[in-house]
């Protein structure tokens, strides 16, 4: 079948569902593996499933092209580098591979990786997101990580004398007790191993997590105080080098924001494999059921309808401090009466400062981001 | 002919909520036999759903039955079932106008209340023949001596050997029947004189019209007749006339004096049949209506506007439909800025203000929104001028007004003595003028108090209750208008004025109300994108403030993995929101937000 030209390359995202132990406030899905006997079977045929699926979207894909994989989770390392290759090698048999793709890989900040990082490259893994949170070792102690600071130096060390040039560090704000001075002190730690990119999200107590069980809500800073330690570490990072992109992400450089990540925000088509991971494709939302059974099972993905419509991309493109362009609005359809409207309801918002309308283009700045679904909602009905 | 009237016995049941009115009823229409068992549904006179849930009789219903005495002679019974409430005591005065006695039922254990007696004062006025009844002997906490005395010394009528009845189990009920025969006076009557019938209910119905409910004074009546309506002049062929069975209406040859029917003309709006009015013979009329006759008068004023702006025209159907049926509920077009198109809604009083709300809702499944209960000020303009204000958006200029005048009320509550300090305290509170207590016995005490409307049609009776553990009865009646201070109170959101919570009150009252009424808005306005300033206004002077803090953290800070779906939920929430929000001037405010203030205490 012939491939268009003008159809964007694709990015891919694998979703590793196994983690050693799950952390009390996440809830993404993953499977605990400590104590199970048949983790490696599951593994086994989870990286089948995912070669299988491979294939399946490929015979439906309207390009073969891809520029950013990424292997998220869950905890990707534990597949262990072997089935890391097995997956990435299948990707690059199927798929043209740009040359200068940007291939993700998350991992937790512990000295036992150091080893496999040189085999990560191999498999063509050029950039790395460690899931760091904090630099203070209470702050990792309450949220049940299993590295501390200094161990998560030497990690991040190895993995640059490893040849990795692209590396993101997660933090968290708005926990427990966290104060200026913590939040700052994580700023300086990141930016003094001179990595490329830091992604701050705001805690949030999910329901069914042990988090929401324990009422840790209670002893987090109330809003009024999470809104001020957002703001505050999007200073600091500033400050820091790091320029704000997207509502919790800040890169060195334009050239190191997360590609992949950007797609989602940017309304592009990518293919989301594992189970709970999500796809746009060919014009489509879908994802696969929460369930590990299922998914090697071969149970399809989920519809959940149309993607691409002009009020998705606004949704979107709003969380990039760039903002949008009211040309790609009508361009998806978008009539001038919507976006008269729009401009109607954003005006007063721009007085209060929290976005900025110049040149056809709407943006928020971080006082809007951090009220951005009111926003939205404001914008659009 | 005079031999039909003298087996006649017409009457009606005065009791007190609960003290077993319907279920007396039910067991007269069993012993009668006009009902087969198999059709009996409890409680059968109380024809709608409302009335049954809440055990009080709302529209007087009527019925003929008849009953094998032991003399062995049959008698033709027409019970009257009256509405118990004060709201409705104008149509309690044209039923008791109808009998020539009432069945005066009493708790065997709670005594009389403030409502059985101001009915029974009210049967007692009409000349009605009482008889006496207590109820409810088998319960473990009947007292019947007591109960007895109680009427003895309260209404000044024998009571000692009066049936002792359980309704519920039948106990005693052919003697109470035996004594309508016996104490009950037969109708008088000429049926050769010119026409005179009382309406005294009436109702719509979808293929007869108009079917009133009369009790035939004078002459005879029969298809074919021609009639007129004596206060409101309309007149009408009369299409059929007959009795009310207690399931369906049984037509007859005709109605003659001492008869209490039905007649029906093709008649299309129950305001053509207003309950008082005399039908007379257009051939033969009589030279003067029967006594007592009054256009029902609201008392209670308020804004019924539908939630979902687009349900308007449902809303006017469903008050016209209920119109035909109540010929005292009032209502014309108003527009608020903050709830759009509604009306303005006159009642009787509270209880009928609940009940009309409560069917539109119920019958007609609307969402309703009201706006604070109102009553009707009299305002003198410094011009001379007089306007009866029942809205506050059309109250003037406070610089125009010379005076301005409130209705009071006389109030009688029934109280276990132990509760007076309590009672005196809240009347004391509500700006209430204190008149006499009497003691109706060792431990219980009837309160006057004269009281202004407005300062009851909020919650009054809500706070009685909670004061008095559910034992003190309450009933008033309006005794006129007083000079009084009044202002009238703005909401002002954002700097702009809510028109539909804006309220007249009282000078005194106006700084707690105001205060009251600016910290249950910030309870419950949720932060918005905006700081929303909160104010109370009289005039343009600020007595009350609050601030509603701009929302900081609204966000999905992670979303990730492309997990839009998430996302878009959200959004769809908020969208979902956004429509149960009111907009008033630049500030949403949720549905339930609204009600709350409105419901005030």
């Amino acid at each position: 079948m012939e491939k268009l030209k003008d159809i964007p390359p694709l990015g891919i995202y694998i979703h590793v569902p196994f983690c050693v132990s799950k952390c009390p406030y996440c809830d993404f899905y993953s499977i605990g593996c400590a104590g199970r006997s048949d983790t490696r079977e599951y593994m086994d045929r989870y990286t089948d499933s995912v070669k299988r699926e491979l294939k399946t979207f490929l015979e439906k894909s309207r390009t073969n092209r891809v520029d950013t994989v990424y292997f998220g989770g869950g905890t990707p390392v534990l597949l262990t580098d072997k089935k890391i290759h097995a997956i990435t090698d299948e990707i690059y048999r199927l798929f043209s591979v740009e040359n200068n793709a940007e291939i993700t890989m998350e991992a937790n900040p512990h000295t036992a990786l150091s080893q496999q990082l040189s085999s990560y490259r191999s498999a063509g893994i050029n950039r790395l997101s460690f899931g760091l949170q904090s630099a203070n070792d209470d702050e990792l102690k309450l949220l049940g990580r299993l590295h501390s600071a200094h161990e998560a130096a030497q990690c991040v060390k190895a993995a640059q004398k490893a040849g990795f040039e692209n590396i993101s560090l997660d933090l968290m704000t708005a926990l427990p007790y966290q104060t200026e001075e913590k939040l700052l002190n994580s700023v300086k730690f990141c930016s003094e191993l001179n990595v490329q990119h830091i992604s701050a999200y705001i805690l949030k107590v999910e329901e069914g997590t042990p988090f929401y069980v324990n009422d840790v809500q209670a002893i987090c800073p109330d809003e009024d105080r999470q809104a001020q330690l957002y703001l505050y570490i999007v200073q600091a990072l500033k400050e820091h080098g790091y320029e704000q992109y997207e509502i919790s992400n800040f890169a060195s450089n334009k050239k190191y924001r997360a590609r992949h990540n950007v797609k989602y925000w940017n309304c592009d088509e990518y293919i989301g494999i594992g189970p709970s991971a999500h796809s746009f494709f060919n014009g489509r939302r879908m994802y696969y059921p929460r369930d590990l059974k299922l998914f090697i099972d071969g149970t399809s993905p989920t519809d959940d309808g149309e993607g691409g419509g002009w009020e998705e991309y606004l949704m979107l493109r709003l969380r990039l401090s760039d903002g949008l362009d009211f040309d790609a609005l009508r361009q998806l359809g978008a009539e001038q009466s919507d976006i008269d409207r729009i401009i109607k309801k954003a005006q007063p918002m721009q007085k209060a400062g929290f976005l900025k309308l110049e040149n056809d283009n709407i943006s928020l700045t971080p006082e809007g981001f951090l009220i951005s679904n009111s926003i939205i909602a404001e914008l659009l009905f | 002919m005079s031999d039909i009237r003298k087996n006649i016995r017409n009457f009606c049941i005065i009791a007190h909520i609960d003290h077993g009115k319907s279920t007396l009823a039910d067991r007269i229409l069993e012993l009668t036999s006009t009902v087969a068992q198999r059709d009996m549904e409890d409680q059968l006179l109380d024809n709608m759903d409302i009335e049954r849930e809440r055990g009080i009789t709302i529209k007087a219903r009527a019925v003929n039955l008849d009953y094998k005495a032991k003399d062995g002679e049959i008698y033709h019974f027409n019970l009257i079932d009256t509405p118990g409430h004060v709201d409705f005591n104008y149509e309690v005065s044209r039923s008791l106008a109808a009998c020539e006695g009432a069945v005066l039922v009493v708790d065997a254990s709670q005594g009389i209340e403030a409502q059985t007696l101001a009915n029974t004062y009210l049967a007692v006025e009409h000349d009605l023949e009482i008889v006496p009844v207590i109820n409810k002997v088998d319960l473990p906490s009947a007292d019947p001596e007591r109960v007895c005395h109680e009427i003895e010394d309260i209404i000044g009528i024998p009571a000692l050997d009066a049936p002792r009845v359980s309704a519920k189990s039948g106990l005693n009920i052919e003697e109470v029947l035996e004594r309508i025969v016996s104490d009950i006076p037969a109708p008088k009557g000429d049926e050769n004189a010119p026409l005179k019938a009382l309406i005294f209910d009436s109702y719509y119905d979808s293929y007869k019209g108009v079917v009133a409910y009369v009790r035939v004074m004078d002459g005879t009546v029969k298809a074919g007749s021609k009639i007129r309506m004596m206060a409101t002049g309309a007149e009408f062929t009369v299409v059929e006339v007959g009795f009310m069975g207690p399931t369906n209406l049984i037509p007859a040859a005709s109605l003659a004096a001492g008869q209490v029917g039905y007649i029906t003309a093709s008649i299309k709006t129950v305001r053509d049949t207003t309950v008082g009015d005399t039908i007379t013979d257009v051939d033969n009329p009589a030279a003067e209506p029967l006594a007592g006759y009054r256009k029902a008068t609201p008392m209670v004023f308020s804004g019924v506007y539908p939630v979902d702006g687009a349900k308007y025209p449902d809303l006017r159907d469903a008050l016209e439909k209920l119109q035909l049926n109540d010929a005292s509920l009032s209502f014309e077009p108003e527009t608020s800025i903050a709830l759009g198109f509604g009306f303005r809604c006159g009642f009787l009083g509270l209880l009928h203000m609940e009940i009309i709300q409560e069917r539109l809702e119920r019958e007609f499944n609307l969402d309703l929104i009201t706006t604070a209960p109102s009553v009707v000020y009299k305002i003198t303009l410094t011009n001379g001028e007089e306007l009866m204000i029942d809205n506050p958006t059309n109250y003037p200029d406070p610089a125009l007004i010379d005076s301005a005048e409130e209705p009071f009320v006389k109030a009688s509550i029934m109280t276990p003595a132990s509760f007076i300090g309590n009672i005196m305290e809240l009347c004391q509170d509500r700006r209430g003028v204190y008149v006499d207590t009497k003691y109706l016995d060792a431990d219980r005490v009837e309160i006057h108090y004269e009281l202004p409307l407005n300062e009851i049609v909020y919650d009054f009776f809500d706070a009685l209750k909670s004061r008095t553990k559910g034992y003190a009865s309450f009933d008033y009646e309006l005794i006129g208008y007083r000079p009084s201070k009044l202002v009238k109170l703005d909401i002002l959101l954002n700097g702009d004025i809510v028109d539909a919570l804006s309220f007249i009150v009282h000078a005194d009252k106006a700084y707690p109300r105001a205060r009251k009424m600016a910290e249950k808005l910030k309870e419950n306005i949720p932060r918005q994108m905006f700081e929303v300033p909160i104010q109370a206004a009289i005039g343009g002077k600020v007595i009350a403030r609050e601030t509603v803090k701009a929302m900081r953290k609204d966000v999905l800070a992670k979303c990730y993995g492309g997990d839009i779906t998430r996302k878009k939920k959200l959004l769809e929430k908020q969208k979902e929101g956004k429509k149960r929000m009111r907009q008033l001037g630049t500030v949403e405010v949720p549905q339930d937000a609204f009600m709350s203030v409105l419901k005030l205490d």
